[in-house]
């Protein structure tokens, strides 16, 4: 057994988090600011930091994440970090040439108190950030909250910039959240199916899901431009998809730019893409053409042919609790029961909402805000379930207890598909059963009994 | 095909001088001291500059002090749990990260497939997080009763001032039966992980080596220094040491366990894998306990044959020696079979390293095995000893970064301290050719006109790269898809991609195959569409 000292016996914990289920906040902040166009990440504070993020999106995406540090000394640790990051700007600016740095503070310099947007400023007086060139930046104190925070804390920083003209663009800010390349894509094409003129940020597609062919560009195609980014003040409104990944930055260009906003949760499966699809088409005033209707019966076919398998199945799941609140519907829109919820991240709203989702169900639910997957696994050793989904941490878990294992989430260090492939909108409805049906049928005809063995399913 | 087509040829001086034009004055200035033209001395090795601070906003490859602390160091050590005190971050990047691998059996202890953290929140950072530190050291020790249970301090608990060693000694005294022990191993020390191998080998040395009473029985007793079972290597370097009938005491620390740590002063001789890592452990072994150290190699099938042959020179004793050539004997043919098939294909390539502190000198044994020249290389957290040799070793600078880091002072302990050889027994092997405590370093291997780059970033590898055109160039996974995107193999040398074992004979065999698939797949010849080839749009229909 790997995890062979988890005793079933729950006892309870105040200090001690075993086999956590987040992150800390820079990795999320570094992630959104791969999202914008020729954007260069930077992490202030130790270089080990940085080297750990840029590793965990590496092998999460195989894709070069480029970033640069500050390289805390013990020296700039006592003294603060002033003079690091002032000649990192300088050094970046002359070397790699990027459009834009977004800085993210670590827990180092969050303790010390280095005051970011001072020494912003300080290295634009002194002419070291070039004409043209950007220099955004955030707090992510990595003692608060999780690395979704983090996301969050990026993407705000982002509409920091925006500014309101007084002329509406006619365009639609649509936040996706913290959501693969391939589901950006996707919300994308949808958007632009039903002909709504938007602006998307983050937005990773063409960066982290790059071709082979030869060439290294450190700035890829894809990502929101700076312009873009100014010119979100002036759109007609806000679509952000979740509370914790996306709302902060909507609510800030509604309060800054008078921007109104609309926070949804994340359009995973059937209801979630419904409200996404009725949400834009209403912001923006346009209909919804045919194509979407016609993908959207494809995936309530799929439910109604495939039901009986999903019917009752208990599944436990585990990541972060915008993704983990529409995969909850989602899953009890096929009638599986969600029966053990974990999120790392901190926030009693996640508990509240899904209880208020799971109420109807006829058996126990757990959920847990700010818990780990060491309590998870008690809870499946106490009651069972046929799937479980989540990270690729999960493995452990799955060939202990032996469950069919859906990696969705971040991060999936052993598996490919989730750069190309989404598992937003209907699309990834469909995508996401196929999985799930692949997973409990492989199951069952491992495990059925020779007799009974079915060639049709 | 252009992508293949190599460029104009580029002198070295060139090539360093293309990798420094864009820098900024100060960074050049300090870069060009880093980037050394191999002048292959006839008496001399020429002096590079290493183990100094990276620079701000260059993107590096190095990490932190906690990372070679608890990552590298006390990773591999199965039974001992290992509490990260800080943001829940450090540990969650640490849990089960680097791949080494262990065997614990059926049912002996082991936590390397958990994550413990304090979790450190706002207010614990506000308040002082020692509290939170003793009560997760409790509910650890409640739930497991393990025998050790180590801490690591991140950046902001070195900054709030938690006295984690006081901690770890309460809780020691108050449980009894379990060791309790503290790392000082802030992110922001040193100015690479090396600084956290420095650390953590100390505590060890400190709390653990020297604490056990029932060492492993066996004929031939060695300790094997430096070695982290990545990708199994270490298991197959005790396999290959049971079949010569040598017992392995105790490995740094890869598949360690408490126990082996606590008896490694029963060893008679300190075998040393990794010379940066771990070369401060063998003198104070030796200075403690009177176990004698010498260098060794596993990478690579005739430095395996070599290191063996040295091991057996050292005890002297005639049926070991025949033992080890029957060893050779039996394991050689197969190594020698893969050879005849692979280096037809391997013959004559290129291979650039830039890896650890150790094994861009390591794999250069396995590359010249293949018939591959090593061109370019250089250490991600090496020091001057590790370039030029150990001579250097006494001329180096302390400086402000170094000064830090706790250089523990051993003296030979009043009752374990038993030198293993008598004086002139030391003195008639080194007579006949014998070397202990010798490391001459990567340089000397390398040859005239070749680049050795320290700390080499981003930047520098892409010009390196773009100018030369290696055929293959070997680092970890921060590098392996920028690299990629050229159309250049990368080859992991810190995770190996996932495969291995690379030491010894079997490993040897394994790395011929990857590094022939590598170098030979057909991929690279895919980047291109038949369009993109020939994009003249006229065209002549058969039917026409």
């Amino acid at each position: 057994m790997l995890l062979r000292h988890t005793p079933k016996e729950i006892t309870p914990r105040s200090a001690l988090m075993i086999n956590p289920a987040k992150t800390c906040q820079p990795i999320g902040a570094m992630y959104a600011a791969l999202g914008i166009h020729g954007c260069l990440p930077h992490s202030h504070g130790s270089q080990g930091c940085c080297a750990y993020h840029r590793s965990a999106l590496t092998k999460h995406y195989k894709e070069p994440i480029s970033a640069a540090t500050s390289s805390f000394t013990e020296g700039a640790s006592v003294f603060g970090g002033q003079a690091n990051l002032l000649q990192a700007i300088e050094n970046i600016f002359t070397v790699y040439e990027p459009e834009v740095i977004a800085v993210h503070t670590t827990c180092l310099s969050e303790t010390i108190g280095d005051d970011i947007k001072q020494i912003r400023d300080k290295a634009d007086k002194s002419g070291n950030i070039p004409k043209g060139k950007t220099v955004l930046y955030c707090n992510t104190p990595s003692y608060v909250g999780s690395h979704v925070t983090g996301f969050s804390n990026m993407v705000k920083g982002m509409t920091e910039i925006s500014e309101s003209t007084g002329k509406k663009n006619g365009k639609v800010n649509i936040i996706p959240g913290w959501v693969e390349p391939s589901d950006m894509e996707e919300l994308k094409r949808l958007a632009t199916l039903m002909a709504v003129p938007f602006t998307m940020f983050p937005d990773t597609s063409g960066v982290l899901n790059g071709p082979l062919s030869g060439e290294f560009k450190m700035f890829p195609e894809g990502g929101v431009t700076i312009k873009e980014l100014r010119e979100a003040g002036d759109a007609i409104g806000t679509l952000a998809l979740g509370e914790w990944c996306s709302a902060d930055a909507a609510r800030s260009l509604d309060t800054r730019c008078k921007v109104p906003c609309k926070v949804l949760e994340m359009p995973f499966g059937l209801k979630g893409t419904d409200r996404f699809v009725d949400a834009l088409r209403t912001i923006a005033g346009t209909s919804v053409p045919e194509d979407i209707n016609r993908e959207r019966g494809q995936l309530v076919d799929m439910i109604s042919d495939s039901h009986q398998y999903f019917y009752q199945k208990k599944v436990a799941i585990y990541g972060d609790p915008d993704q983990l609140i529409a995969m909850t519907e989602f899953l009890l829109s096929i009638d599986m029961w969600p029966v053990h919820i974990v999120t790392g991240t901190p926030g009693v709203k996640f508990e509240k909402r899904i209880k208020e989702l799971t109420a109807h169900l006829p058996c126990e639910v757990n959920v847990r805000a700010g818990g780990d997957m060491f309590l998870l696994h008690q809870w499946i050793k106490n009651t069972p379930v046929d799937l479980l989904i989540g990270n690729s941490y999960g493995k452990y878990i799955a060939r202990d207890e032996d469950l069919p294992f859906l990696r969705w989430g971040f991060p999936i260090l052993d598996r490919v598909g989730h750069q190309y492939f989404p598992t937003v909108g209907y699309k990834g409805g469909l995508r996401l059963l196929e999985k799930i049906l692949g997973l409990l049928l492989d199951r069952k005809d491992r495990d059925d009994p020779e007799t009974v063995f079915e060639l049709t399913l | 095909m252009a992508i293949t087509n190599k460029p104009v040829q580029w002198t070295p001086a060139e090539i360093k001088e293309e990798m420094l034009k864009k820098y900024p004055p100060k960074v050049a200035r300090k870069r060009a001291q880093s980037i050394l033209i191999n002048e292959a001395l006839s008496n001399t090795t020429p002096e590079i500059q290493a183990n100094v601070r990276t620079i701000p906003g260059i993107i590096t490859m190095r990490g932190c002090t906690y990372a070679g602390c608890k990552g590298v160091i006390m990773g591999p050590t199965r039974d001992i749990v290992n509490i990260v005190h800080g943001p829940v971050g450090c540990s969650f990047y640490a849990w089960l990260t680097r791949r080494n691998q262990t065997d614990a059996g059926e049912t002996g202890e082991n936590y390397m497939t958990y994550a413990f953290t304090t979790d450190m929140q706002d207010s614990d950072i506000i308040f002082g997080g020692e509290k939170k530190l003793k009560a997760a050291i409790q509910e650890a020790y409640d739930l497991f009763h393990p025998k050790g249970i180590a801490i690591f301090a991140t950046c902001p608990v070195g900054l709030i001032g938690d006295d984690i060693h006081a901690v770890a000694r309460e809780m020691k005294e108050k449980f009894g039966d379990c060791n309790v022990f503290a790392f000082s191993c802030e992110g922001y020390k040193g100015v690479s992980q090396s600084a956290g191998h420095h650390i953590a080998n100390n505590q060890v040395f400190k709390h653990l080596v020297g604490t056990g009473e029932n060492a492993k029985t066996g004929e031939y007793k060695i300790n094997l220094l430096g070695e982290y079972n990545i990708g199994g290597d270490g298991f197959e370097i005790d396999r290959i040491l049971k079949l010569c009938g040598i017992t392995n005491i105790a490995t740094f620390s890869g598949n360690s366990s408490y126990d082996q740590f606590a008896t490694a002063h029963k060893a008679d001789l300190s075998c040393v894998m990794c010379h940066r890592s771990i070369n401060y452990v063998a003198d104070m072994l030796e200075t403690k306990y009177g176990i004698p150290w010498i260098k060794v190699n596993f990478i690579g099938a005739d430095a395996t044959a070599k290191s063996l042959r040295k091991i057996g020179q050292y005890f002297g004793d005639k049926a070991l020696i025949d033992r080890i050539e029957a060893v050779i004997a039996e394991e050689m043919p197969a190594v020698k079979a893969a050879l005849d098939d692979i280096k037809p294909r391997t013959d004559g390539k290129t291979a650039m390293l830039f890896v650890g502190g150790s094994r861009a000198h390591h794999y250069m044994e396995l590359f010249a095995e293949l018939g591959m020249k090593t061109i370019s290389t250089g250490y991600e957290f090496g020091h001057r000893d590790d370039y030029e040799g150990r001579k250097v070793i006494p001329d180096l600078k302390v400086d402000a970064d170094s000064r830090n880091i706790e250089e523990i002072e051993v003296e030979a302990d009043p009752q374990l301290y038993n030198p293993r050889k008598s004086e002139e027994e030391m003195k008639s092997l080194e007579e006949a050719g014998f070397k202990f405590k010798e490391y001459e370093g990567l340089i000397p291997d390398m040859d005239k006109d070749t680049l050795i780059i320290d700390d080499l970033n981003q930047y520098e590898a892409e010009k390196l790269v773009e100018m030369i055109r290696p055929d293959i160039f070997c680092a970890g996974i921060k590098e392996k898809y920028s690299i990629q995107k050229l159309g250049i193999p990368l080859k992991q040398l810190h995770s190996y991609d996932y495969g291995g074992p690379y030491a010894g004979f079997k490993g040897a065999v394994n790395f011929y195959k990857e590094i022939d698939r590598l170098v030979n797949s057909k991929v690279w010849a895919f980047m291109k569409a038949p369009w993109q080839e020939n994009p003249e749009l006229s065209a002549t229909y058969v039917w026409e």
